[in-house]
């Protein structure tokens, strides 16, 4: 059975005017690391704030561990591990204080469950002594990782874990996450950023409060419904314009040092789309084919 | 109870970590018992007073040195006519002016009325009024004096005259700090319980450690009561260090009732603060709202209570809120146990009240926690 259910979630603010959370479903397996990939205000952090028993969904119910997140919410504070994307330990309390309080508060000691966080741990342990509001915002993360693991939760949720850090820290930090899962802790990660959606098992695109795709990386980038180009110059603001203007261009959009071009009809113009371009006085444009990643399949999927 | 245990743990070593914080609780009831019952001091003293004397007789001579002589008054300076006298009332330089007519020695040694005029600044209505009764008693006094002396003695005998004789009772010197300093006791640990208590609070919910307390099997009860008792210790020692270190050492106040009766007050009334403050808590999101919201009703709280103007003078509708007002029966008690030496069944009704209070703030309090969640 799933560890993590959603079915039909719906939750409203502003007295039913904000819609953050829109009828989503979707399932999480035990042991899986689930990825919720999507921008801010996609009400990703609504999501995890209605699993971790935060916050009452307006409709649908929701299961963890196969407790309800209403009715059984004792039994699932018990059971899951949360750490929320704002860093909310007490930052006058030491790196160990704050540790140990939580271990304390599941009945539990750091001795106790060490064994699951002795990798993560041993590198904050040096500023064990050190205040917690003092401490990088790399360091922070492990340290709210760490409390959030302290009792041994059988799920993790983590809102948003990377946002904020530097790129080796992220990289990091999805190594220990991959290290948790072989642990055997199902874990459900958020993060505005499409490139770590390669990093999780299976994922969840969120937009506006509703799913518009899920599955492992791979499938939904195979179910990229065209062919997509990847387009260079030496003037990339005008190609992107002129681009734009041929007739059969479907979607043209700037992507680090490349446009990333589809076509209207499934077929592959890209001669055409050439021939065109030179009569704009364009004579050095690099065409190929590539493989879509998740970003170019995200922002098909929003149209 | 080992959760408690772990989140009181947690509690003090914050707040003694926090310097600030504790600093202000040792800092605190000695600077405010210190300052506050020497300063506001209703007994007015050093009234500026302008003498406009244009008789320059024995008798008016007499009559200002016998003002000057009741420690009251300030010369501010003799003027030559009204308008001068008036001109300096206007530039605040006095408060009082007492014009003294020419022929006042005359008239008076002639058996005919004399006349004395006094204008008073009343933009201090308290001082004005204060000023002018003194001045009106020792003119009086002068009077009487001019009357014996002048009339012949058989005379005098026959003339009837009330002496008044005053005892004060539970206050025998009308000593200013008798009055005030339990008073101020009890502001003390209203603030404590009601404006730090909140803002401890405030403060989980403002930096989101609340959220992360929410998702442990911590208990919502076990969350308020380790709030609850730190500020409930803190105000004890706060209460503590008052009675005993100021009240007693500076000012030498020492309770004429029982010290027990008045702890277990104190722990009643305190829980009941603390009601307020986590009422307070319940429905502001940040420190800045909490500091707010506390200090609009501490101010009602406190203007309400008694503690500077008396209650039985306020109008039949400010009476009502002070009956609704915790900080009015604490202080009431405090009076009366430490000044009257007041026993139980005194204040059985104050103990009724306060516990009344205890849990209806508290049910008010924890009632609202729940929808909130």
């Amino acid at each position: 059975m799933a560890d993590v259910i959603l079915q039909n979630i719906t939750k409203t603010y502003n007295k039913g005017e904000t819609r953050a959370v829109n009828d989503v479903s979707f399932a999480v397996e035990k042991g899986e690391l689930f990825g919720l990939i999507g921008p801010d205000g996609a009400g990703k952090t609504s999501i995890f704030r209605i699993l971790s028993t935060l916050l009452l969904a307006d409709s649908g119910t929701a299961k963890v561990n196969g407790f309800d997140v209403v009715k059984d919410y004792r039994s699932i504070r018990n059971q899951v591990g949360y750490m929320p994307g704002k860093f909310s330990l007490y930052q006058d309390l030491t790196v160990e204080e704050n540790l140990s309080f939580f271990a304390t508060v599941f009945n539990s000691t750091i001795e106790e469950n060490y064994g699951l966080i002795k990798d993560i741990y041993v590198q904050i342990e040096p500023f064990k002594t050190r205040r917690a509001g003092k401490l990088s915002g790399g360091m922070k993360q492990k340290l709210a990782l760490c409390c959030a693991l302290i009792h041994r939760p059988t799920v993790l949720f983590l809102d948003e874990p990377t946002t904020g850090v530097d790129a080796v820290s992220r990289k990091e930090f999805w190594e220990m996450l991959k290290r948790l899962k072989e642990q055997g802790i199902t874990i459900l990660v958020s993060t505005p950023y499409m490139d770590e959606a390669t990093l999780c098992e299976r994922i969840a695109l969120i937009q506006n409060g509703s799913v518009i795709s899920i599955g492992t990386p791979e499938n939904i980038i195979s179910h990229f419904p065209k062919k997509l180009l990847s387009a260079k110059s030496g003037q990339m603001s005008r190609l992107l314009t002129h681009i734009r203007q041929f007739p059969e261009t479907a979607s043209c959009f700037s992507f680090g040092d490349a446009h990333h071009v589809t076509f209207s009809e499934n077929k592959n113009q890209m001669n055409e789309l050439l021939v065109f371009l030179k009569t704009k006085n364009h004579h050095d444009v690099e065409i190929k084919e590539i493989t879509p990643t998740i970003e170019d399949c995200f922002i098909d999927l929003m149209k | 109870m080992k959760t408690l245990f772990f989140l009181l743990q947690k509690e003090f070593t914050q707040i003694f970590r926090d310097t600030v914080i504790l600093r202000m609780i040792m800092a605190v009831p000695v600077v405010q018992l210190l300052i506050l019952p020497l300063a506001a001091d209703y007994e007015i003293k050093n009234i500026n007073i302008t003498v406009i004397d244009h008789d320059h007789s024995f008798f008016s001579r007499d009559l200002t040195s016998r003002i000057m002589a009741s420690g009251y008054f300030r010369l501010s300076g003799f003027g030559q006519s009204f308008n001068e006298g008036f001109a300096q009332m206007e530039t605040d330089k006095t408060d009082l002016v007492l014009e003294i007519p020419p022929s006042f020695e005359k008239d008076l040694v002639n058996g005919e009325k004399g006349k004395l005029f006094i204008a008073v600044n009343a933009i201090n209505g308290t001082k004005a009024n204060i000023g002018a009764v003194y001045l009106n008693r020792i003119i009086a006094q002068f009077n009487q004096n001019i009357r014996a002396e002048m009339a012949p003695a058989p005379k005098m005998a026959a003339l009837p005259t009330i002496e008044i004789t005053n005892l004060n009772w539970f206050n025998k010197y009308l000593d200013y700090p008798h009055f005030m300093v339990p008073g101020i006791l009890v502001l003390l640990v209203t603030m404590v319980g009601a404006l730090m208590c909140s803002l401890n609070i405030v403060k989980e919910k403002e930096i989101g450690t609340i959220e992360q307390i929410n998702v442990t099997p911590i208990r919502k009860h076990h969350f308020i009561l380790g709030k609850l008792i730190p500020f409930w210790v803190i105000g004890m020692f706060v209460f503590s260090v008052g009675l005993f270190l100021i009240a007693r050492l500076v000012y030498g106040i020492v309770p004429q009732g029982s010290i027990l009766l008045l702890y277990g007050f104190l722990s009643i009334y305190l829980v009941a603060v603390m009601g307020v403050g986590l009422i307070i808590s319940t429905y502001a999101n940040t420190q800045q709202q909490a500091m707010s919201l506390a200090f609009f009703f501490l101010m009602i709280f406190i203007l309400m209570s008694g503690l500077f103007t008396p209650i039985d003078s306020m109008p039949e509708w400010a009476k009502w809120i002070a009956r609704f007002n915790p900080v009015t029966w604490f202080i009431e008690v405090m009076r009366m146990i430490v000044l009257k030496g007041s026993g139980f069944h005194h204040i059985r009704l104050h103990f009724l009240v306060i516990t009344g209070f205890a849990i209806f703030f508290n049910a008010w309090a924890i009632l609202n926690y729940k929808k909130t969640s």
